[in-house]
């Protein structure tokens, strides 16, 4: 007879049960995960989420289409461009729209610099995890100049709803092509500079490298996509298996990593920085002025039939299932949300490490709590 | 060891550089606001006939996500005067911006360019209804505005110079003659209302 390890003989459990949130520092927001711990092995983990739930998807269902995309900006907020161009894609689907080419290539460099400025926030958070102070100042430094940018743009910093069912709000201001430039030769300077000041410090290797190494098998079991999926060695991303947009224009490379670890996923998002200002420094180059919204009627009102896409946010593939019953409202809004799905795997990636990887394991997951709970 | 030694480096380079940190609430310190900021929306004034523009259509009320506005129109007194073309014209309007998320909808839909986002943003205020915003103040908010960016109007109804609004309007009149006639009239099919 097998003996029970966790159970002392009257019969009561050994293990220290620790709460960690969803008020913790490091959980990325209302986040509250149950760990098990036997001395300082994490036994069992459990993710609790719904804090942040303020459903959105039902919310959908009584707003009007052009209003959905402001929820949609509020799900990921930390790449909110990628959010609304996914639900704005599948609106169009229905509608079946052609975009003019400009409104593509204005979004297709909005979406990818706002895919640099969320894995800026990544690196900062991210050295902040593993306990180092300054990244985050770096991190948010260049974050800062993205979003300068986003502000000439589209008069908003965060919550932008730019992005409209048929094309852009507005066309690029005047000048706005010397400051992209100027912002570009800036984060080119500092990515290099980020690079050079964690990714071989010998404290964050000693933290990272080897640290809860994800099988690719068991990443595609899990449903993990985006970065995480990428760091196994699986070169799969939407942008190339599924272009979308105007991406099969551009010649851009996949990073991938080797063994799946923290310092991989960490990595694997520094890269992906440097092939997103190529894919942006191309799309300047071929942009030509335009149209930027396609001919449709005032009011919404895409013919009755559902329709999913993908699309590929920072955190992965993010997809969009669409009901329409003909009205105005959608029928039925589901989010595929890459970081819910990236967050089924933290259960097995816990079981049998450390409790002070716990941190850098949840950390390098990029979860985003708007995203999860939606 | 290198490592380390490599991002000493980047921080005492980094150290040399001028801070990027602007003091916020000293006002001289600021930064600068982009002409395109969306602040709150105000209401704008039409100097040429001394009113509003907005004549209290509701489209934006309705267009709302967040349902934080509310909006009264009455019969325009200048319109019997023949002082001006509004045949109605605002009477009340409340926006509470504390529930306003600046999405900016109510400035796409309107019809009359009687809404605008202002540079409006700092909110804090000592009562808790300090922000609900009634007309007086969302038309002071659009003066300050449009004095401080030069705003134009944008719909040619609404130029103030009779000559070129003349001249714009008729160019616009063919425009959309050419365009019934060539293309599918996608915007022209009367909406269901039984729906």
């Amino acid at each position: 007879m097998e003996i029970n390890k966790n159970v002392n003989e009257s019969g009561s459990m050994v293990d220290m049960l620790i709460n960690m949130g969803p008020q913790h520092p490091s959980t990325h927001g209302v986040f509250r995960l149950v760990l098990q711990l036997d001395g300082e092995l994490i036994v069992d983990a459990e993710p609790h989420i719904g804090y942040l739930h303020r459903g959105s998807e039902k919310l959908c269902e009584a707003e009007s289409y052009s209003q959905v995309v402001t929820l949609f900006d509020r799900l990921d907020y930390v790449a909110n461009l990628n959010g609304e161009l996914a639900f704005c894609m599948a609106a169009e689907k229905l509608l079946e729209l052609e975009i003019p080419d400009r409104a593509w290539y204005i979004r297709t460099i909005l979406c990818e610099l706002n895919r640099i400025a969320s894995h800026m926030l990544f690196y900062g958070v991210y050295g902040l995890d593993a306990g180092a102070m300054t990244p985050v100042l770096y991190g948010f430094r260049e974050r800062e100049r993205i979003q300068s940018l986003f502000e000439q743009v589209t008069g908003a910093r965060m919550m932008h709803n730019y992005i409209r069912i048929g094309g852009v709000k507005e066309d690029l201001p005047s000048g706005f092509e010397n400051k992209l430039y100027s912002v570009i030769d800036e984060l080119d300077a500092a990515i290099e500079e980020c690079d050079e000041l964690l990714t071989q410090n010998e404290a964050f290797l000693a933290r990272t490298k080897n640290v809860s190494r994800l099988p690719i098998e068991d990443a595609v079991n899990f449903g993990v996509t985006g970065p995480i999926l990428r760091s196994t060695g699986l070169i799969e991303d939407v942008r190339i298996s599924e272009p979308y947009g105007i991406y099969d224009r551009f010649d851009f490379g996949i990073p991938i990593g080797n063994t799946g670890d923290c310092w991989d996923r960490y990595y694997v998002r520094m890269q992906e920085m440097r092939e997103s200002l190529s894919i942006i420094k191309q799309a300047m180059k071929q942009i030509e002025p335009g149209e930027i919204q396609a001919k449709m009627r005032r009011i919404v009102r895409p013919p009755e039939g559902e329709c999913f896409v993908r699309t590929e946010s920072p955190r992965g593939d993010l997809g969009v299932f669409l009901v329409s019953d003909g009205s105005q409202n959608p029928y039925r809004v589901k989010v595929r949300a890459p970081s819910f799905a990236n967050l089924q795997a933290i259960k097995h990636m816990l079981e049998g490490v450390y409790v002070a990887d716990a941190v850098v394991i949840l950390g390098s997951l990029d979860i985003v709590l708007g995203e999860v709970d939606r | 060891m290198l490592g380390s030694i490599k991002g000493l480096k980047v921080t005492l380079v980094t150290m040399m550089r001028k801070p990027v940190t602007a003091q916020y609430p000293i006002p001289s310190k600021r930064l600068d606001i982009e002409k395109r900021f969306m602040g709150f929306p105000a209401l704008l004034w039409d100097d040429s006939n001394n009113e509003p523009y907005c004549t209290g259509c509701m489209v934006c009320v309705r267009e709302c996500p967040t349902q934080c506005m509310s909006a009264t129109m009455t019969d325009n007194d200048k319109f019997t005067e023949e002082k001006s073309t509004r045949k109605k014209i605002i009477d009340s309007f409340e926006i509470n911006l504390s529930r306003c998320i600046v999405c900016g909808i109510c400035v796409d839909v309107c019809n009359f360019d009687a809404i605008e986002m202002s540079h409006e943003h700092e909110l804090s205020k000592f009562q808790r209804n300090a922000n609900r915003a009634n007309l007086e103040s969302l038309l002071e908010m659009g003066k300050t505005f449009q004095e401080k960016i030069g705003w134009k109007p944008v719909q040619i109804k609404n130029i103030g110079d009779p000559v070129l609004r003349s001249k714009l309007q008729a160019e616009a009149k063919e425009k959309l003659k050419k365009l019934n006639s060539t293309d599918a009239k996608v915007d022209t099919k009367p909406e269901d209302l039984s729906k």
